[in-house]
């Protein structure tokens, strides 16, 4: 199981598998999206409180679920880069952070747009704002690091540390309407009562939450795959996939 | 496992514990400061700044809400279930302002007790229903059937 694993994590090996997950993924997202976005803006009920301006809630939860998410992948991906030196793991990092800090940015300014009708302010510095907002800047850290450090493996290790440290936040954010009086109302779906939210409104919420997630694992495995060729394009396996396709065969 | 890799998994393991410590331990230091408002309980105690702003958080009390004439004055009790606070606010209220509902206010004590805001935020739970569900559950509660999840304990 765990060699099987390994040599999966070979470049050539995640090269072709990575290339039809990511097709997969797409046209997933794709479909999820569509879908999700029809029951969002015409097939849902407005809230009994906050009326239509509930509909926002399709866009910022599932960026604020994938902005966590990612962040953990990030750091798994860099644990396994650290303690088993997988190449194919780092890149995935590296493709994961832009993706991710788009998200939290998405996160942070539809919750923007939303609190101003609802609460009546733009910003608050409570808790769960606040360190959303940190984790904005553990992403621009990350991508910052990545870039400034010039011989590649070194970079990778900086980096994958300060990704591991900065894990200590995720629980922060998530349980930061439990610890903390704050303006951020508590969760709605992930706590282990049942979810809050009626039926009709949960369900254009999970599908856009899918269609995010598949969204991201297209795009980071895209990302991933073209990091992998420029590193890799003096081997054998690369050379021989570019002659394939020059001599007019589609591999 | 070879020990090369079990060294290094020990070593992050560590790593991360230790940072996780450190931040809980200031988090725990800074727990006051965190919390975005005070609950009028500890207003009613005096655990509050004197002479400073805060923000001071609850329900609105049903039927406690007063507005003067035409103006924009406001005044209205918030609630933590024991005591009450009054707060005396004059501008535009948020759309989700009403009674029962959470809100948190910024401003300070006057020398009557009471609080003078020149801010009010409304805060909104977590439940999301349509219209018809919520008059639904309100009739089905007014008729004795479901506890008010609303009611003060």
């Amino acid at each position: 199981m765990w060699a099987w694993l390994h040599r999966q994590g070979s470049p050539k090996r995640f090269y072709n598998w990575s290339g039809t997950l990511a097709r997969w993924a797409g046209w997933g997202s794709l479909l999820l999206g569509v879908a999700g976005l029809y029951y969002a803006l015409f097939a849902s009920p407005p809230d009994y409180q906050q009326g239509e301006s509930v509909r926002i809630m399709y866009v910022h939860v599932p960026a604020a679920w994938l902005s966590m998410f990612i962040y953990m992948n990030i750091a798994a991906a860099s644990l396994v880069s650290l303690v088993w030196r997988i190449k194919v793991a780092d890149m995935f990092a590296a493709a994961s952070a832009p993706i991710g800090a788009w998200f939290t940015f998405l996160a942070l300014a539809t919750g923007s747009l939303w609190g101003k009708p609802m609460w009546g302010t733009w910003w608050i510095w409570d808790a769960r704002l606040t360190s959303e907002l940190i984790l904005l800047f553990l992403y621009l850290g990350y991508i910052g690091l990545l870039a400034a450090i010039e011989e590649r493996e070194t970079a990778a290790r900086a980096a994958a540390v300060l990704a591991l440290v900065g894990v200590v936040n995720i629980p922060i954010i998530h349980y930061s309407v439990e610890w903390w009086s704050t303006l951020h109302q508590g969760a709605t779906v992930t706590k282990f009562d049942k979810p809050s939210i009626d039926w009709t409104m949960l369900r254009p919420l999970l599908l856009m939450a899918f269609s995010a997630t598949l969204f991201y694992v297209a795009v980071a495995l895209r990302l991933a795959r073209t990091e992998l060729l420029r590193r890799e394009r003096e081997s054998q396996w690369v050379r021989e996939l570019i002659d394939g396709r020059q001599g007019g065969g589609r591999r | 496992m070879n020990p090369k890799r079990r060294n290094r998994l020990l070593i992050i393991a560590l790593v991360v514990a230790g940072v996780g410590t450190a931040v809980a331990l200031a988090l725990v230091a800074l727990n006051e400061n965190i919390n975005l408002f005070y609950s009028p309980t500890q207003v009613v105690r005096g655990e509050v700044p004197q002479g400073h702003n805060f923000r001071i958080g609850g329900l609105v009390r049903e039927g406690s809400v007063r507005r003067d004439g035409q103006g924009l004055q406001v005044s209205f009790d918030v609630t933590d279930g024991p005591h009450n606070v009054t707060v005396e606010y004059t501008g535009i209220l948020p759309d989700l302002f009403r009674e029962g509902q959470g809100i948190v206010a910024q401003g300070r004590l006057a020398a009557n007790g009471r609080f003078t805001a020149d801010q009010v935020l409304a805060k909104h739970d977590e439940n999301y229903m349509p219209p018809e569900v919520a008059e639904a559950l309100m009739k089905a509660e007014q008729e004795g059937a479901l506890p008010n999840p609303h009611s003060p304990q």
